[in-house]
């Protein structure tokens, strides 16, 4: 049956209706809301919002309802609305130090200032399905700790006092912070944008990568000097007013990692870092954008680019997932024109090479080799 | 200037806002000014998936005025899904008047064919590109492939092509067939089968390729000078079918094949669905034109 | 926007009426004017920038340019305070006094350009980082006849603009020696504009029969 032409719009049609139909499900089961999901399912409403670089907990919950649950499609849903979005400035760098800590763990230290704050982690949680959570039970509520207020130094300034550990990185005066989403992306990069590219970048993607580290292909010797959760103030310089003002707090999750290094020609024996800096609290990313940053930084610090989370082009290149999904997905579009192409070569060469068969068959000779 | 602004309220016209086209716009500017050389600019997230066209959509959306006449085609048919899809979206976005005629179209955009109705003044063909590095398969490193191309050293490129001729006796790429523009960048046709590559040259329209995951823009001027690579003893050449379309007659045009049952029955029509049905009208008749099942609709 | 206070009336009016339909209207002109060099395109505007920006000028201004665009300006145009003004209000295109930083140009004063090596000329691997010139001609007829080969022209093509240097072919010779890197030229007549990229090559001839 000849079945390429006409008919495209309507089917599209019917499969948008059967798509929405599939996502409703059965009827008498109600609706999930999108406060539902933002209370309720609010890892996943984070990784949304890191992934697509908006913070909007709301429209992040409706794009995961209406990606049916799927997250990438819901990431590449909220882009697609970022996108359009007009730019009316840029903040102030947040100061984490300055942080509403909710949760906040050094694994170098066994105490320091500020304290360890355990917070709400599943990192001692028994993985043990909980039956109680198929019913609507009464939950108790929460007993946080008292929460400090005020500044909370990070390990990394703890280190600097003593000289051991790398300053911050120092970018020239001049330099005007970039933005992969506005410009075009050029190898080698700086750091400022390899973060950003690396902070949108899948989770999981970057968890195989940062893993990969550890496992040898270029060994960092990381320790997680500092992972803090919690809400900061994002301020906003108004060039009329001529002073910053607040609009408002996120929450978002940083991870420095401390990595030793014996020193290169360009560098002293000294700790150096990674950063990881997500929103939301997903410290699983955190962490893993904080090795692959770390290991990223081979050629700053004249170390051997050995293995793939080192090689920057390799790593950003393929850390977005809807980039990635997109063309891999690609392949289910119609590509019969070049497999034409294709069809008529390889018969051409099969023809060919059966009819060298034949020939070497006639000549009973078997010192050439066939054709590959 | 009497867009209306049905149901497009929340949308800048084309869906752009007027930033985003003004960069496009600059970057299909450089484009033009250095033929076949891929220019770098901030590809957006569009509402279609990377992979879709996005490249071209973007490239369309930036060039699009309210008196264009759009022509959108996949595998040189106006009806595959994806074509009615972006077809669809620049209705909604633009209001722009639509066409299947090739002749009576503006502007075309194309995934994998150049229609086979010669292009004209003022026309302009945009072609959605996957990978716009025409050397990303022998070396996929960047920052090394630009290098290649501002030495101009597309040694390896000759390199492998040759490989394919020591192996089989013939050059073995049979679409995305790297050309080079007026003598200098080596530039990827996309993957458009290498019976097109001689539409490319010399063109009297104007031909702009856009490639959204990747991020680049390129163009070919109208008359411009688009070699396809090959050597003194091994000539450039298409593909040629021994057969002429089944239902339009049409000889010397590029025709899919339409498996008709599964006991080997086939027949070859023309992949540009617009050529066949103009054709058709004309009176052309193939072998199978009567014996051809209605085209559904 | 900083539009001066002295300037604002004039700064603020005079830009396109409706963005979005003329930015793409001169846009598209622009567009085949640079493929189809020795073509005059016309541009049909109600822009009226402050002298001496003209008004094709101050249209293609308003189509190319805003704040991610550093933009040069010939001695002419920079020293006028309202020119000045009405492109950063029309625009917020930044602007620069070193013409080797500048992504466009515009020149009211062509006869002085002695060469186009103090402009952004992109680099080897990007040559695509050059400068664009907008050159305000009083006329794009009756001057010296020059013949344009190159793409996007079928075999040669005739052009008359009034008001370059003598020097200019050569000038434009020693642009084209540099291919892929050099500038781009838009001639920017009184009511249409004839595109130059690098890649067309240029000859003075005398006493040329117009082609068309």
């Amino acid at each position: 049956m000849y079945v390429a032409v006409k008919g495209g719009e309507k089917a599209i049609n019917n499969a948008h209706r059967l798509l929405a139909d599939r996502r409703r499900g059965d009827r008498s089961v109600p609706a999930v809301s999108l406060e539902q999901i933002v209370e309720q399912l609010a890892l996943g409403v984070d990784r949304i919002m890191s992934e697509a670089s908006l913070y909007d907990r709301e429209l992040a919950a409706l794009a995961m309802k209406q990606a049916r649950g799927d997250m990438i499609e819901a990431i590449f849903l909220l882009r697609a609305y970022r996108t359009t979005l007009p730019r009316f400035g840029y903040s102030e760098p947040i100061d984490t130090s300055e942080m509403r800590i909710e949760r906040r763990i050094s694994a170098t230290y066994k105490d320091l200032p500020g304290g360890q704050l355990l917070g709400p982690t599943f990192d001692y949680t028994h993985r043990l399905l909980d039956p109680d959570l198929m019913a609507d039970g009464e939950v108790e509520a929460g007993v946080a700790a008292e929460a400090e207020t005020g500044r909370t130094p990070r390990v990394s300034e703890i280190l600097a006092n003593e000289g051991l550990i790398e300053s911050d990185g120092e970018l020239p005066d001049d330099h005007r912070t970039g933005d992969l989403t506005r410009e075009p992306m050029e190898f080698p990069m700086e750091r400022d944008i390899r973060l950003q590219a690396l902070a949108r970048g899948d989770e999981g993607f970057l968890l195989a990568l940062g893993y990969s580290t550890q496992r040898g292909y270029a060994r960092t010797h990381p320790f997680t000097g500092e992972i803090r959760i919690g809400e900061v103030e994002v301020l906003l310089e108004v060039p009329e007013l001529g002073f910053a003002v607040s609009l408002g707090e996120i929450q978002v999750t940083e991870c420095q990692m401390v990595t030793q290094f014996k020193g290169s020609a360009k560098s002293p024996p000294q700790f150096t870092r990674g950063y990881g800096l997500v929103f939301g609290q997903s410290e699983r990313k955190a962490m893993a954008m904080s090795l692959v940053d770390r290991a990223l930084r081979a050629e700053e610090l004249g170390e051997d680019i050995v293995a793939p989370a080192q090689d920057e082009e390799f790593v950003i290149s393929h850390s977005d997932n809807v980039q990635a999904t997109g063309f891999v997905e690609h392949l289910k579009l119609p590509h019969y024109v070049d497999f034409q192409a294709e069809l008529d070569l390889v018969r051409r060469m099969r023809a060919e090479y059966e009819e060298d068969q034949k020939k070497q068959e006639g000549n009973g000779g078997d010192t050439l080799e066939a054709a590959e | 200037m009497t867009i209306q602004q049905t149901d497009m309220a929340t949308y800048n016209f084309a869906y752009l806002d007027e930033q985003t086209k003004r960069m496009i716009r600059r970057a299909i500017l450089k484009a033009i000014a250095i033929p076949g050389y891929q220019v770098p600019f901030a590809s957006r997230e569009m509402p279609m998936p990377y992979g879709w066209g996005t490249g071209g959509v973007q490239v369309t959306a930036s060039i699009l005025g309210p008196d264009d006449v759009l022509k959108v085609i996949d595998q040189g048919a106006d009806d595959t899904t994806n074509a009615v899809s972006i077809r669809a979206f620049f209705q909604r976005v633009a209001n722009v008047a639509v066409t299947t005629h090739t002749k009576d179209a503006t502007v075309i955009q194309t995934r994998h064919r150049i229609p086979e109705e010669t292009l004209g003044k003022g026309q302009v063909l945009v072609y959605q590109v996957p990978i716009p590095e025409p050397l990303r398969f022998l070396e996929p490193r960047e920052t090394e492939t630009r290098k290649m191309h501002a030495l101009e050293e597309y040694g390896l490129m000759h390199v492998k092509l040759y490989e394919d001729i020591a192996r089989n006796g013939h050059i073995a790429t049979t679409y995305a067939y790297p050309v080079k523009v007026e003598g200098r960048y080596v530039m990827d046709p996309s993957p458009t089968p290498k019976f097109d590559n001689p539409k490319m040259h010399m063109s009297e329209a104007l031909q702009l390729f856009g490639a959204g995951r990747e991020k680049r823009i390129y163009a070919l001027p109208p008359h411009t000078d688009v070699v396809s690579l090959d050597f003194e003893d091994h000539p450039f050449e298409v593909q040629t079918f021994d057969q002429p379309c089944a239902l339009c007659g049409a000889d010397g045009v590029y025709l899919d094949e339409v498996i008709l049952d599964d006991k080997g029955g086939r027949m070859f029509v023309c992949s540009d669905t617009d050529h066949c049905e103009k054709r058709r009208e004309e009176g052309h008749r193939g072998p199978l034109a009567a014996e051809a099942p209605e085209m559904q609709s | 926007m900083p539009a001066t206070q002295t300037n604002a009336a004039q700064a603020i009016t005079g830009g396109f009426a409706n963005p979005v339909f003329e930015a793409q209207a001169v846009f598209r002109q622009l567009m085949n004017a640079m493929a189809n060099p020795g073509v005059l395109h016309a541009i049909e505007t109600n822009v009226a920038p402050p002298a001496p920006l003209t008004a094709v000028a101050g249209a293609l201004a308003a189509t190319l340019f805003d704040h991610d665009t550093v933009i040069w300006l010939g001695p002419v145009i920079a020293r006028e305070e309202k020119a000045r003004s009405w492109l950063a209000f029309h625009t917020s295109a930044p602007l620069t006094d070193q013409a080797l930083d500048a992504h466009f140009a515009i020149l009211a004063d062509p006869g002085h350009i002695s060469s186009f090596e103090n402009f952004a000329q992109g680099t080897q691997e990007y040559p695509d980082r050059s400068t664009t010139l907008i050159v305000q001609l009083p006329s794009l007829q009756g001057g010296p006849a020059l013949e344009l080969r190159g793409p996007g022209i079928k075999d040669r093509a005739v052009i008359r603009p009034a008001g370059l240097p003598d020097a200019f072919p050569a000038l434009w010779k020693a642009n084209g020696g540099k291919f892929p890197r050099g500038v781009d030229l838009v001639l920017a007549g009184p009511d249409a504009i004839i595109g130059l990229p690098r890649t067309t090559r240029v000859e003075a001839i005398a006493n040329v029969k117009e082609a068309n």
